[in-house]
């Protein structure tokens, strides 16, 4: 066998974890007397995660001067969607019992949803051009596709920033985050990486 | 519409109770079938229920409604008190950071009869009513609550407020060596509400010192709390300390920290929403989360006026824009 065969299953399944922990807390009541709060925040919090993740795995290659983030890059961006699938749909079939009005009105109205809205939007055709075929059909333009992963992870701290009341602390915490790999990015950028 | 619950509706009350009782069970049985504690249950049980029994009897207000209550359980774990931690779960695990012994309540400004008390002479002559009230937390849940108390105004009145008491402040608790939470930057401490006087006096509006039959747990406030149900709970100052009779507007912590978001009325108004989020509609939490899925497909439900005492309360306001005035 290859060696580093196991990595990809390894890491695979370390990103159910999260969601199985959400499962398990809401059946055994520690999720609390709010479950449906309980599965927004996890779902949201680690879908943030994990696109902060995936925009950290070309740095890492870089620093670490290893393969294995960029092979490791597609899957971290695709679990980023799904755990913000759930969150989605844990917000319109629980929280908003699938009533279209509420649904509207809130993504239309309340920033902090426009702002998640955006965000999904923006994950759904890199979702769609994750493939090794839409990398080769689009070519140079995949490129510049994907550089929009960043506005991605913008509006997604945003849209914790704006929902947050009272501690802003953990919000800043990925707001931070965020800086970082955009500074080092552009950094990279004018160096012409 | 809103029923009032009268003497004759006792029997309904204990079923609901009972009901409460049975689920609260079931929740715990489930809890400790699933850590494989199947052999204490009953040990479980005894002690999660473990508060202290109020004294003496308890008088049932005309002013209760006539809600599925929600779990004791549920009332004393889901909790908004910085103080205590910032989590929703922080406040119960954090009980002991709140000493409440020995207590004195200071009582000063515009009135003939200020002071320094003790609980116990704060307390005495006030006989203690069971008043089922729905909170509804400026967050857009609500939960139906059996608070332990008496009316706010039967306070007041014995240190007689003079002419120039337009308004009544209130302040909590500051100890940061103990109260861990006053050591973050969230609020100002320590926390202050206060109330325009005819808010004050009206019969609605109330202490709680005991929640469910027992003596108020410090997540909810002990050892003496305002509770002001047609307005959101973070209205409903804890642990207090301090009652002071002003002529101006007292500042109130939430509007200081975020004046656009949060006035000094905030009354319930399913018209005027939070800047950031609707308050149409909220979240009832009954308390089955535990063990049960039910929560998980429940909907929310309308907000109604003044949290549902627009009848009683709506005079108090009628001259004033409440969108202004929010
Ligand atoms: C599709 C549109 C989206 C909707 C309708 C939506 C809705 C929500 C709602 C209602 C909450 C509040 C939960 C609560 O505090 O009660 C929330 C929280 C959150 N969401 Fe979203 N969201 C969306 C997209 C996203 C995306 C794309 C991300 C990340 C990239 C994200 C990350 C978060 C985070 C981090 C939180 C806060 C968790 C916490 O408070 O700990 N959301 N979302």
């Amino acid at each position: 066998m290859k060696p580093g065969w196991w990595i990809k299953p390894a890491v695979f399944t370390a990103s159910l974890i999260p969601l199985c922990a959400v499962i398990w807390s809401v059946v055994n009541g520690t999720a609390g007397p709010n479950p449906i709060e309980a599965i927004e925040k996890q779902t949201g919090e680690w879908s943030l995660r994990f696109v902060l993740l995936s925009l950290a795995m070309t740095p890492m290659a870089q620093l670490f001067k290893s393969i294995w983030p960029i092979k490791l890059r597609r899957m971290v961006g695709l679990f980023a969607f799904f755990y913000v699938v759930v969150h989605l749909l844990a917000y319109v079939v629980l929280d908003q019992s699938m009533n279209l009005t509420y649904i509207f009105e809130d993504i239309l109205k309340r920033p902090f949803i426009t702002a998640g809205f955006v965000a999904f939007l923006i994950m759904v055709p890199l979702t769609v051009t994750s493939n090794k075929y839409m990398m080769n059909k689009l070519g140079k333009r995949w490129k510049v596709l994907h550089r929009t992963a960043y506005l991605v992870g913008v509006a997604g701290v945003l849209h914790y920033v704006w929902l947050a009341k009272g501690d802003q602390l953990e919000p800043l915490v990925y707001l931070a985050v965020l800086l970082v790999l955009l500074g080092y990015r552009m950094t990279g950028l004018i160096k012409g990486r | 519409m809103r029923k009032r619950t009268i003497y004759s509706a006792k029997i309904r009350e204990t079923e609901v109770t009972d009901k409460a009782v049975f689920r609260q069970r079931r929740s715990f049985i489930k809890q400790a079938a699933a850590l494989g504690l199947t052999g204490s249950i009953a040990g479980g049980v005894s002690q999660a229920q473990a508060g202290t029994p109020l004294q003496g009897p308890i008088i049932k207000s005309p002013y209760s409604i006539d809600e599925e209550q929600t779990l004791k359980e549920t009332a004393t774990t889901y909790n908004n008190f910085y103080e205590l931690g910032l989590n929703k779960g922080d406040p119960a695990k954090n009980q002991n950071w709140l000493k409440t012994e020995p207590w004195t309540v200071q009582v000063d400004g515009e009135c003939s009869k200020p002071g320094t008390f003790n609980l116990e002479d704060i307390l005495k002559p006030h006989a203690i009513e069971e008043r089922i009230y729905r909170h509804r937390c400026v967050e857009a849940w609500s939960m139906v609550v059996p608070w332990n108390g008496f009316a706010l105004g039967d306070l007041l009145k014995r240190f007689e407020p003079n002419g120039n008491a337009k308004y009544v402040a209130f302040t909590t608790l500051y100890d940061p060596d103990r109260l861990e939470g006053q050591r973050s930057r969230v609020l100002e401490w320590p926390y202050v509400e206060g109330l325009r006087i005819d808010e004050a006096m009206h019969p609605l509006a109330m202490i709680a010192t005991g929640m469910y039959g027992e003596e108020i747990p410090a997540q909810n406030g002990a050892p003496m709390r305002l509770i002001v149900p047609w307005k959101y709970g973070f209205k409903g100052i804890k642990s207090i300390v301090k009652i002071t009779f002003t002529e101006e507007q007292p500042p109130t912590s939430w509007n200081l920290s975020a004046p656009h978001e949060y006035g000094f009325f905030s009354n319930v108004n399913p018209q005027v929403n939070h800047p950031r989020w609707s308050q149409a509609r909220e979240r009832k939490l009954t308390g089955e989360a535990a063990g049960g899925l039910s929560a998980l497909f429940t909907a929310k439900v309308d907000t109604l006026m003044f949290n549902g005492y627009a009848d009683e309360v709506g005079s108090l306001y009628s001259d004033m824009d409440l969108a202004k005035y929010f």
